[in-house]
């Protein structure tokens, strides 16, 4: 086995350029170029956390947008709801108030009239009873040849229209 | 090569040879020959140098390279993330350079360049190398231990609820187990990485060898080996992936020990 045979002629030589040469992967590889690499790696990986957060900032910034203008829209049409309940009130009250002034306009007019109609009917009474009265003195004059004065027919023509 | 003709010997891939006339080479007296085993370094850190440069373009959608060399080191954060927690990120680099290290070495071993006439070699195969980032992996472990909790790093070889009559064996045994660290680490990743080769290399042998033996011994012995090889072949990709992957996994769970204690 060579390795044991030639240990005594070749182990300085061995051990000598294994150090150098693994020196040489360690200082210039492994301390200066692998630390580039990995800051390259760490660069990307950052950029791609910062995307991503900057991603999600974004989402739920338009998430909160929308709540806004729900809100807003919730709180308009809430607003157009009660213009329109007042304008129905107003309405209502306008037609109410209009009502109120018709019936007493009618009212009035009905009685009015009403105290015409009594009016009319208590001339037509008395006028009745003096048609009356002289009616009942000319059939008396033709019947019994009794002339009776305008009076006496008169009281008893009230007695018996009125009973 | 091969002490006689048509046998193949499945060590000789593992032996090192000095390159470009490099042998005298020395430190203080130690041989550092610029040997096939530190080409293959070489290699090793060449191709993961490109491998993660055409990572680095840093686009914000990234290509299909920088993606997978962004997964390797997703794969190696996650590993620490869930094994250390959030104080395993400062070892991404190191786990990262383990990891990558010995998953490319594994696997260029494994690449059938010996077809070009180029022989591949697997420095993890040898406990010299092995041993090396093992012994790397547990001073760490043992630095960063007696860094963070001082001595109190010794309650790691008393586990919770331990019963008050065990305390004179528990942590004994804790101590072997914690110890053997290294060597466990060094010893899987060679042991894998050798044995891998040399099934690979004998079920060759066997294949050349019946096959020179006739048409009989070549379909029943040879074809079968031939089916087999090619099924340890795949195995073997797996065992260069699982391998490094067990590496940086106990290195950083023997990391965890450290910074978590408990």
């Amino acid at each position: 086995m060579p390795q044991i045979a030639q240990l005594s002629e070749t182990y300085a030589s061995q051990i000598f350029w294994a150090l150098i040469f693994f020196g040489i992967v360690f200082f210039v590889i492994g301390r200066g170029m692998v630390p580039k690499v990995m800051a390259t790696v760490e660069a990307r990986d950052s950029q791609i956390a910062g995307d991503l957060a900057a991603a999600e900032a974004a989402r739920k910034a338009a998430d909160a947008e929308e709540e806004a203008w729900r809100v807003q829209a919730n709180a308009q049409r809430a607003e157009a709801q009660a213009v329109i309940a007042k304008a129905k009130a107003d309405a209502a009250k306008a037609t109410e108030a209009r009502l109120a002034s018709a019936n007493v306009a009618i009212e009035a007019r009905t009685a009015e009239a009403d105290s015409r109609i009594a009016a009319a009917r208590t001339t037509a009474l008395g006028e009745i009873e003096a048609v009356a009265a002289d009616a009942a003195s000319q059939i008396v004059s033709r019947l019994a040849g009794v002339t009776v004065d305008a009076g006496a027919a008169g009281a008893a023509v009230k007695e018996a229209l009125n009973g | 090569m091969a002490a006689e003709q048509g046998r193949v010997d499945p060590m000789h891939q593992f032996s090192i040879e000095p390159l470009f006339g490099t042998d005298h080479w020395s430190i203080a007296g130690y041989n550092i020959a610029f040997t096939n085993s530190a080409l293959w370094m070489a290699i090793t850190v060449v191709a993961l140098l490109v491998f993660v440069w055409g990572g680095m373009k840093r686009e914000l959608v990234p290509g299909r390279w920088q993606m997978a060399v962004e997964s390797m080191t997703g794969f190696v954060d996650n590993l620490l993330a869930a094994n250390v927690g959030p104080a395993g990120k400062k070892y991404v680099p190191y786990i990262f350079s383990l990891f990558m290290f010995i998953l490319f070495a594994n696997v260029l071993g494994l690449l059938p360049l010996g077809l070009l006439g180029v022989h591949p070699f697997t420095f993890t195969s040898h406990f010299s190398v092995t041993g090396v980032l093992a012994i790397l992996s547990f001073s760490i472990v043992l630095i960063v231990g007696f860094w963070r909790h001082g001595l109190h790093f010794f309650s790691l070889f008393v586990p919770h609820g331990t019963p008050i009559w065990l305390l004179w064996l528990i942590p004994f045994i804790e101590l072997i187990s914690f110890l053997v660290r290294p060597f466990s680490l060094a010893l899987r990743l060679f042991v894998a990485m050798m044995a891998g080769h040399v099934l690979l290399e004998v079920l060759s042998s066997f294949v050349i060898s019946s096959a020179n033996s006739g048409p009989l011994w070549g379909s029943v012995v040879g074809i079968p080996s031939f089916i087999l090889m090619v099924a340890i072949c795949a195995l073997e990709v797996l065992v260069a992936g699982i391998q490094a992957y067990v590496f940086a996994l106990l290195t950083s769970l023997y990391l965890n020990d450290a910074e978590n204690l408990h």
